[in-house]
């Protein structure tokens, strides 16, 4: 048992800290939102020179080692400064997906592009109607001659109004829940039938809703088995997960950091506001909900990373971190903004953005009752019977 | 960064395994699972037990006659004991007034009372709250008045756990009304509790069992080499105190099998809808999350030893242990409560009590439930209130 981080990701987290301060204060961050792409490509090619894209990648596709500690390393920081460039959308949905079920053909035309900041990708998995169920996929496949027709609706595309190359999860076969029958395309951004509503989310990320229209591709751009897409998307997404809870915690600890010091310099009465035990109690909660949110986030990131840990463990441990941090948020978000009061609420400051931010973070992959549920579903060793 | 333990740290945790099950007593066990409570015998029996074995004090250095463990081997064994619900040595001794017995003691204090604590011959309370000073421990009046070569005691202190047991109680007591901080004036003080002026009246909490006492001592003769350390020092000395029994009091490995008993107890009780407990959507989901923050609670721990094994000291953040721990054991409380329904009615402490004869109303131990929920209201008051807790966050960590 060992908590601390190696020279390498010491190093790595140093490099991601010096970004932040250096180049992603709030009017610098504004800006990039404003901006026509909606993300800095003067630092997603910087992403690419620090090899911050290879992180997410095993050693034989070419990457740093895909190990979940490191990954926490990084989200952590980006959630620090909120950052919108689309890490998670390429390097980890996009990424992760080829990654867990591309050929080695298939990998070898995307993987090195994307690492080297060439290719932004996306993973179209959600639908309008699907909330955190998998399995619940409608968009149809229908396959004939070679080709495949694609039809169907794609929600909250995370960097689908920007990616070159979308993956689009589809129905080969089965009701509209069941766990067989799901296969993954690669679908090209600009294919005939594919229209794109693109969108900035509540906390500032480019996204996309995504129609298609008798979209057709290639038997062969099929990802892995036709319609055995699901346990791989699953373990994906909990990878997802465990990165969002990262970001939750570097975003938490700066908005407990940045309450605890407006506490200190706001007078009312003729004192300092922190001075009142009132505030005090909760400021305290705020910084136990985000010990407890680090622990059990860096527990799912080593279970992630162990190789003693089976695949329905390391799931339960996703769940169990997504809970709990999901439940942090609520508090740490609305305390934050609560402690600070009517500048709290506006837009001018950064607290309120960290507080849209963190929410959104509860809703990724599933909110806290989700995970909670999802638990409990998941059959835990303990259980009497 | 990685969860696993090593080959070496398995094994001991087998060797832990193998030892706790073979050498735990079965009376004890019986008594366990009928939640009946342990008498001071059956404590007494049990630590001399580990004691033979070399592990009754896990905290201690080797020099003293502990195991010399790692965090992670401390941890391991605590979650051992826990496991199979073995009841943790008495902490007055072992654990609160030795470690500042072998930092600031005498050397012919640490021969005289240390040995007798490790074989459990001695059993210690603590004299620290008086009936005027609970949170605000400092305020305390018992006064301590040098008299020759002795002490003329004076005072109350009270919530005196297992003081009925008691042969020492180690006191904190004023030998300067006239320091200018209140912090100041206070000594460490060793006293016998059969010394002539020291009476004893039990209190009844809310489950009709008086754990608790409150001790007098009227004009009582103590011997001055039973003061620790220097005089007037002593708020320093239990506040070092205070930091080790921080650790270990989130109780974790209790409250991990505690959930494995509302567990099983939730998977035999209907719902009232048709389906059992275990099964009822609303249950699950408390279950599920109290499972969830135990793992939490359960890693914050562990970082915290992680970083007593590189040498740092247990911080002020370590009060959130104590914050969280009593408050999830509190909320087990709840849901046992929420278990028994109506089979938390009967108040009969005498069934919970050795060798109770009559007719046991069950059904098993739900009757026990209020008892234990009305009893355990405890766990976010003593140690310091958990709003002291987080006075000590809020000063100490966050800098307020």
């Amino acid at each position: 048992m060992d908590f601390s981080y190696t020279q390498e990701q010491q190093m790595l987290q140093e490099q991601c800290r010096k970004f932040i301060q250096k180049s992603y204060d709030f009017e610098s961050r504004r800006r990039i939102i404003d901006s026509e792409a909606g993300f800095s490509a003067e630092h997603w090619a910087l992403f690419a020179e620090l090899g911050w894209l290879t992180l997410p990648f095993s050693e034989a596709d070419g990457g740093f080692g895909g190990r979940a500690v490191d990954l926490m390393v990084v989200m952590e920081e980006f959630g620090r400064g909120m950052v919108v460039e689309p890490y998670l959308s390429t390097a980890v949905l996009g990424g992760g997906m080829l990654s867990a079920l591309g050929s080695a053909e298939q990998k070898a035309e995307t993987l090195p592009k994307l690492m080297a900041g060439e290719l932004l990708m996306a993973l179209a998995y959600a639908e309008p109607d699907s909330r955190y169920n998998l399995a619940q996929v409608a968009t149809a496949a229908k396959g004939g001659g070679g080709k495949v027709k694609l039809n169907g609706s794609k929600a909250a595309v995370l960097g689908g109004d920007s990616a070159g190359l979308l993956l689009v999860t589809a129905r080969e076969s089965g009701a509209l829940q069941e766990r067989d029958g799901i296969s993954v395309f690669m679908v090209d951004g600009g294919s005939a039938g594919v229209t794109r509503h693109g969108y900035t989310t509540v906390d500032g990320r480019g996204a996309a809703q995504i129609e298609l229209k008798d979209v057709e591709v290639d038997t062969a751009a099929c990802l892995g088995s036709p319609g055995q897409a699901l346990p791989a998307l699953e373990s994906v997404i909990d990878r997802a997960a465990l990165a969002v809870c990262a970001q939750a915690v570097g975003a938490m600890e700066t908005l407990l950091r940045k309450t605890v010091e407006y506490s200190k310099t706001r007078k009312q009465f003729g004192v300092p506001i922190g001075s009142f035990q009132a505030l005090q109690h909760r400021m305290v909660d705020m910084f136990m909900e985000c010990e407890l949110a680090r622990s059990i986030t860096v527990m799912a990131a080593m279970k992630l990373d162990s190789d003693s840990v089976d695949a329905g463990a390391k799931a339960r441990a996703v769940s169990a971190a997504k809970s709990r941090v999901g439940r942090a948020i609520d508090k740490v978000g609305q305390e934050a903004v609560q402690v600070h009061g009517g500048i709290g609420v506006s837009d001018e400051l950064d607290v309120g953005h960290l507080f849209k931010s963190v929410t959104v973070l509860d809703v990724l992959f599933g909110d806290a009752d989700y995970h909670s549920q999802r638990f409990a579903a998941l059959v835990s060793e303990d259980d009497p019977r | 960064m990685n969860a696993e333990f090593t080959a070496e740290e398995l094994k001991f945790r087998d060797e832990v395994r193998r030892f706790l099950e073979a050498e735990f007593p079965a009376a004890m066990r019986a008594k366990l699972q009928a939640d009946i409570r342990f008498s001071k015998e059956d404590l007494v029996g049990w630590q001399k037990i580990l004691h033979r074995k070399g592990w009754v004090a896990p905290n201690w250095p080797k020099e003293f006659g502990g195991p010399g463990w790692s965090p992670v081997q401390k941890y391991l064994f605590a979650d051992e004991m826990g496991r199979i619900g073995a009841p943790e040595p008495v902490p007055f001794g072992i654990k609160m007034v030795a470690p500042v017995l072998m930092a600031y003691g005498s050397d012919e204090q640490k021969r005289r009372f240390l040995p007798d604590i490790l074989e459990s011959n001695v059993w210690w309370c603590q004299g620290y709250s008086e009936p005027n000073s609970g949170s605000d421990l400092a305020s305390l009046k018992t006064s301590a008045v040098r008299d020759g070569d002795s002490y003329i005691v004076n005072g109350a202190k009270t919530w005196n756990t297992y003081g009925q047991y008691a042969d020492w109680i180690f006191c904190l007591v004023r030998t300067d009304s006239g320091a200018a901080r209140k912090q100041e004036g206070i000594s460490f003080l060793l006293i016998d509790m059969k010394s002539p002026g020291v009476t004893m009246k039990p209190i009844v909490l809310l489950d009709g069992h008086a754990e608790v006492n409150e001790i007098f001592f009227d004009n009582v003769r103590v011997p001055a080499e039973n003061l620790v350390g220097e005089e007037n020092k002593g708020w320093t000395y239990a506040k070092v105190l205070l930091t080790h029994e921080r650790t270990g009091i989130a109780g974790v490995p209790r409250s991990k099998r505690r959930l494995q008993a509302l567990r099983r107890t939730a998977a035999k009780t209907a719902d009232s809808f048709g389906s059992v407990m275990l099964d009822n959507p609303r249950f699950r989901h408390k279950l599920a999350e109290m499972e969830i923050d135990l793992t939490a609670l359960e890693y914050a721990e562990l970082r915290t030893l992680a970083a007593l094994s590189v040498g740092k000291a247990p911080g002020p953040e370590s009060s959130i242990l104590k914050i969280v721990g009593s408050e999830l054991a509190q909320e087990m409380d709840e849901m046992f409560v929420e278990l028994a329904a109506y089979n938390c009615l009967p108040f009969l402490p005498q069934q919970f009590e050795d060798g109770f004869q009559g007719h046991h109303i069950g059904p098993g131990t739900s009757a026990a439930a209020a008892l234990t929920y009305f009893n355990n209201r405890k766990l976010s008051i003593f140690g310091g209130t958990n709003e002291i807790q987080r006075n000590i966050i809020s000063k100490h960590v966050l800098g307020l």
